[in-house]
């Protein structure tokens, strides 16, 4: 599964997609780790995943031992990810340990006591269901059953390893009070400190933002830092792997038609397939019309999935329609797929599990987005940038072309956040530029990067009209474009800056 | 006639098992005289009745009748705490 050396420590999957990848293949098999998060965090799904995992894929049975939410709650809130657990009790691969605490029982303490029955349950239930997986969630609820955090404290270490003298892989959830302060309450981590995982709940410029950390993975290897994850309903906790997504993309000398002729012909004889096209401009200077043009050079056998962020599908059929493309034809035909969307309607990184859920339904062989820029309004900057980098890296693994649009705050040049967060990551760029002329808006577009390929420098004139997309010849009186600032040259200026890149000994030199 | 009844549930033959199993024997002959039915349960060998009443701590001593039920947890040897728990004597004591 993976190359990397993990030494002698097995490990376990667990059922989260994108964990497994950035753990080198799961948890440490036969040893605990402690989850640790705040309220909130998924620690629940986390350790229920983990255990439906073992029995979907291998039939080992899972014991819940649950302090905190009683079994009844638990099979109650799994449902909605389409875990059926009192099937799995039925048969008997799952067996809920129950320590809640009766609400209204009074307790009362008198003499020394221990947790033996606890670990003696852990044991029985481990033994009904032949359970390699074993959760406990969450250890901080014990404090507040006994009045003795000491004898919790020592109890919980004996819990700890009973479960691994028993061989089973175990999860322990433990809850903290601060995203970036102690790993948890009570010093419990002490004890299961072989490997950590944290999870946040990060409120972040009014955003939400959920993120996994392997902490430390005694005698192997993991990837560092934080990474994004979504929980969603129907499937539990999806972990984002962007840094350790591999980058080794094909690269295809195959070219696709931009849908413009000229365009091709700029970009020196279309885009690559396998490759991501940015189009950046201001508003209102045809990148929709760019978009649309793509779209309908989708050939005879291909599939074109169209992800519209500002405009509705009618909209976008209604303006294809009026440059003479029928878009409707070809969804009838199944080459295109229009997936709108407000983008508020759920966080970046669902947005981008929900994409490459539809791509991988749909299998399109291009893909555009208009426009990323309406994505980033949703998104903190760092998640932005995981989210282009995680559907860059799924486009290119998939032998698709993709076309991106962003929005250029600024109607005269200027760049936008997205393009200074992107523009490493994509093979070409394609400028479309508002410029000023004697007291007239003109257009031009320039094709400023093209990854493994020559391609026209030149910043050229397009018009729009009834027809769509007209490019026309390069300005030649104009410097200052890109910058916002045109200025007209006059002749002599130009023959100057020719001259300028002459070498002296060239035979056509004009004299000086 | 037995108007207690009291379960002791110990883990294994530890000697907390042995105080707490003494420590109630005594309480019950001193205060309940032949009034009550004490049932020790090991939750090594019966860990399904352990589920089934949540024992985490042991020893725990349930008192079941007469109601309401009741839980009190250590070797016992806190006579005055058990007495309070099995309603013999009132916190003015």
């Amino acid at each position: 599964m993976n190359s990397r050396p993990s030494g002698a420590v097995q490990k376990l999957a667990t059922g989260i997609p994108g964990f497994e990848h950035i753990s080198f293949g799961g948890l440490p098999k036969g040893r605990t780790t402690l989850v640790s998060g705040s309220a909130g965090s998924a620690k629940t799904v986390f350790a229920m995943q983990f255990l439906i995992e073992g029995v979907r894929a291998s039939g080992e049975g899972g014991v819940f031992v649950t302090f905190e939410e009683s079994p009844e709650d638990i099979i109650r809130n799994m449902r909605g990810f389409g875990w059926d657990l009192q099937e799995l009790l039925d048969s008997k691969k799952l067996a809920f340990v129950d320590a809640t605490m009766d609400a209204g029982e009074e307790v009362l303490e008198a003499g020394h006591y221990d947790l033996g029955a606890l670990v003696a349950r852990i044991e029985y239930a481990c033994r009904i269901t032949g359970a390699g997986r074993v959760s406990v969630d969450s250890l901080g609820a014990v404090f507040g059953q006994f009045s003795s955090p000491d004898v919790v404290r020592r109890e919980l270490h004996r819990m700890a390893s009973a479960l691994k003298r028993m061989g089973v892989t175990a999860v322990l959830t433990a809850e903290r009070t601060e995203e970036y302060g102690g790993l948890a309450r009570f010093g419990i981590e002490e004890f299961v400190a072989d490997n950590v995982i944290v999870l946040r709940n990060v409120l972040e410029e009014e955003k939400r933002r959920r993120t996994i950390e392997i902490l430390k993975f005694r005698g192997t290897d993991h990837c560092k830092g934080e990474f994004p994850f979504s929980v969603i309903p129907g499937e539990g906790i999806m972990v984002i792997p962007l840094a350790g997504d591999k980058l080794e993309q094909r690269s295809s000398t195959v070219r696709v038609t931009s849908g413009n002729e000229m365009l091709d012909e700029m970009c020196g004889g279309g885009f690559f397939r396998d490759s991501i096209v940015l189009a950046s401009g201001a508003t209102g200077c045809g990148k929709t019309l760019l978009v649309t043009m793509f779209v309908n050079g989708t050939s005879p056998d291909e599939r074109c999935l169209l992800f519209a962020f500002e405009e509705s599908r009618e909209q976008l059929f209604r303006n294809a329609s009026g440059w003479g493309m029928d878009f409707e034809q070809m969804e009838q035909e199944g080459r295109l797929k229009v997936v709108c969307d407000y983008p508020e309607t759920m966080g970046v990184e669902d947005h981008l599990i929900r994409m490459k859920k539809v791509m991988e339904e749909f299998r399109p062989t291009r893909v555009a987005v208009d426009s990323l820029s309406a994505l980033e309004r949703v998104s903190t900057g760092k998640g932005f940038r995981e989210f282009v980098i995680g559907i860059t890296s799924f486009i290119k693994h998939q032998e698709i072309v993709g076309l991106f649009t962003s929005t250029t705050p600024t109607l005269l040049g200027g760049s936008s956040i997205t393009e200074e967060h992107i523009s490493t990551i994509t093979d070409s760029i394609i400028l479309l530029r508002y410029v000023e002329m004697f007291g007239e808006m003109r257009r031009g577009i320039t094709v400023l990067k093209m990854r493994g390929s020559m391609h026209d420098k030149s910043i050229r004139e397009y018009t729009i009209d009834g027809d769509g997309m007209h490019i026309g010849a390069q300005f030649r009186n104009v410097a200052g474009i890109l910058a916002g600032n045109p200025t007209q040259l006059s002749e002599r200026e130009i023959d100057r800056l020719d001259d300028l890149f002459r070498e002296p000994g060239e035979a056509d030199a004009p004299a000086v | 006639m037995n108007k207690y009844r009291l379960m002791l549930y110990v883990m294994g033959q530890t000697q907390r098992s042995q105080t707490a199993i003494s420590n109630l024997q005594r309480i019950c002959q001193n205060e309940l005289q032949n009034q009550y039915e004490m049932v020790v349960i090991d939750v090594l060998e019966q860990p399904q009745l352990a589920e089934d009443q949540k024992i985490l701590a042991t020893p725990t001593l349930i008192k079941e009748l007469p109601p309401p039920i009741r839980r009190i947890i250590g070797d016992l040897s806190d006579t005055g705490r058990v007495l309070l728990g099995l309603d013999l004597r009132t916190h003015d004591d």
